[in-house]
């Protein structure tokens, strides 16, 4: 039996003396895309923190095909998990092209001067989610929906096992949308593990086999999609009453109402 | 796609290198007795016997402006670095009080090490001890999550500037070297006390300086897009930030040691080659070496030559240039960040 791609085997967090996750286990096997919700300040993007060491563990252990990454390497991990966050500022006018270069920084040493076969990689990726032509812009003058796309790049060219998107699509239009899942499916199919972090759980719901609530830094649910998007877990997990319904080719839909009263406000 | 190889970034730090050549052929060959520019160099590199004009550029104007090399190449690549880590292209030793920091040391030294009997070269460690004790508190006081916005920075060089200000004053009060012009070259900067015994100390704090900062120019662009995304490409923050710390210091505290509150070299330099070459820092850093360098060289040449027989400090020069730069920089970030 093959270890998962990404497991978390009951991870806590704490900042201070608040607990931010507070024993999270879930796994992903390779070839899977698994959609990650939860109301803000729910513990996703520590849950990301935590699989690329950015934080310290209270408990528990993040693995990589089997390997924890407490053992692994800052490098050799950024070889294996690669992160698309929300956005970066950029203090300095890099290119389009320079920023997703960096992401073969990994797979050089010292001054790291890219090979033709890494600036290939880039071409390539850049190409993957169409921003060929921004490649020669400053990151400055770059929108946000640009940026992100930008970071997808940069993301694929580091060309890792386990992918981690933080609302991947959250600046993009509509197209850009379906291009990004489009590329997160294709990178699963050739047997990466892609997780995603998403607020538009009816997209979510058609992009990924499986979905994870995450509220208050536990998992309140996590399974198919149908089985996931009920409106009773939905109230409970968001304070939201929302309907679900079933699109024409039978995935859920997911229209919110309106907010609950939160007992106490 | 624009990439940049390792050829390209040769070629351009070889054309720079030519440009500091040129620049202290000018230095040398500029004066009251002066020298034909090509002769000085072929003097420099000939040491033939020919005449008083060629023995002057020599022996006098030699030391001053190789240590004025080595003073603009500290401050411009210091400020290049502080601009890469606490990612602000503001950031500047003089601006940030690193600068001033590294002056109490250096005249502490001066003062306790006239009165105990140490000799000069107590100076630049003092001062190296100054500016890693003031980037330090920098980063405790001032930098979220390794980023220093604007304002932090300009409130917090405030503040510490005037502090180092006071504290120069009140130790040269105490050791009473408020006599003469010292204290007043300390507090502008200037090469005109330069004394030859130091070149050697300081060319080993700026080669350890730069050595250690050589190695991690690609973890500085990787830094750039922030500290989790940097650690996110494999780079160790923490330890990035300890080494270039530790190599910010040493060049400060060197160039301060022998030249005093040189301002703005940092902040100039490094803003020019970035409109030229680009941001990436294994270019943006050698490149800043050698174009601090002949800027400094320069600035010098011209603080001695320009009012005839009489010298102006060459941090007047600097600063006068760097300031209305500092002004343009900040509108220009305040303009593309909306905020602060």
């Amino acid at each position: 039996m093959t270890a998962p791609a990404l497991a978390f085997e009951d991870v806590a967090v704490r900042f201070g003396t608040r607990e931010v996750l507070r024993g999270v286990s879930l796994e992903l096997a390779g070839g899977e895309v698994l959609g990650l919700a939860g109301p803000n300040g729910a513990g996703k993007t520590t849950l990301f923190r935590a699989a690329t060491r950015v934080v310290r563990l209270d408990r528990g252990a993040v693995r990589i095909a089997g390997t924890p990454v407490r053992t692994l390497p800052r490098r050799e991990l950024a070889r294996r998990v690669a992160v698309v966050p929300q956005d970066v500022a950029v203090p300095f006018p890099f290119r389009a092209g320079e920023v997703v270069l960096m992401g073969r920084a990994p797979h050089r040493t010292g001054l790291g001067f890219e090979t033709p076969a890494d600036v290939e990689r880039v071409r390539a990726c850049l190409a993957l989610v169409g921003i060929e032509s921004l490649a020669d812009r400053s990151m400055l003058e770059l929108s946000g929906g640009e940026r992100q796309l930008v970071l997808m790049a940069r993301a694929l060219a580091q060309d890792p096992e386990v992918l981690l998107l933080d609302e991947p699509t959250a600046h993009l239009d509509l197209r850009h949308r379906a291009v990004v899942l489009e590329r997160v499916g294709e990178f699963a199919r050739a047997g990466g593990a892609a997780l995603v972090v998403s607020h538009d759980l009816t997209l979510a719901a058609r992009s990924c086999s499986r979905l994870a609530l995450l509220a208050d830094g536990v998992l309140a649910a996590c399974g198919a999609p149908a089985e996931v998007l009920r409106p009773e877990l939905l109230a409970r997990v968001f304070g939201v009453e929302a309907e679900v319904f079933d699109a024409p080719d039978g995935a859920p839909l997911v229209v919110p109402r309106r907010a609950m009263q939160v007992p106490g406000t | 796609m624009k990439v940049l190889t390792a050829r390209a970034a040769a070629l351009r730090l070889a054309l720079l290198g030519a440009l500091l050549l040129a620049s202290l052929a000018l230095g040398l060959a500029a004066g009251p007795s002066a020298l034909a520019p090509g002769n000085a160099l072929r003097e420099l590199f000939t040491r033939g016997d020919s005449g008083v004009a060629a023995d002057i550029a020599l022996r006098v104007r030699l030391p001053r402006v190789v240590l004025a090399a080595a003073v603009g190449a500290a401050l411009a690549v210091a400020g290049a670095l502080f601009q890469a880590l606490l990612r602000n292209p503001l950031a500047d030793p003089y601006v940030l009080g690193v600068s001033g920091g590294a002056a109490v040391g250096g005249i502490v030294a001066l003062s306790l090490g006239s009165a105990l009997g140490w000799g000069a070269a107590a100076v630049t460690p003092a001062a190296f001890a100054g500016a890693l004790a003031t980037t330090a508190a920098l980063y405790a006081v001032a930098a979220v999550r390794g980023r220093v916005s604007a304002t932090h920075l300009l409130l917090t060089g405030v503040v510490f500037n005037a502090f180092a200000s006071a504290g120069i004053v009140f130790v040269a009060s105490l050791a009473g070297l408020t006599e003469g012009t010292s204290l007043f070259l300390w507090l502008i900067g200037s090469l005109s006390a330069v004394r030859a015994d130091a070149a050697p100390i300081v060319g080993a704090f700026l080669a350890l300086g730069l050595g250690c900062a050589l190695p991690l120019l690609r973890d500085l662009d990787l830094l750039s897009l922030g500290e989790e995304s940097a650690a996110q490409l494999g780079v160790d923050v923490a330890r990035v930030q300890r080494v270039l710390l530790l190599s910010t210091s040493l060049m400060v505290g060197a160039a301060v040691s022998v030249a005093g509150l040189i301002g703005f070299v940092g902040l100039i330099v490094p803003h020019l080659l970035r409109l030229r070459l680009g941001p990436d820092h294994r270019l943006l850093v050698p490149a800043s070496a050698l174009a601090g360098a002949a800027f400094l060289v320069l600035c010098d040449t011209a603080a001695r030559t320009v009012l005839g027989g009489r010298e102006l400090p060459v941090g007047a020069i600097t600063a006068l240039a760097g300031g209305p730069l500092f002004l343009y920089l900040l509108r220009r970030q305040q303009l593309h960040s909306g905020a602060p």
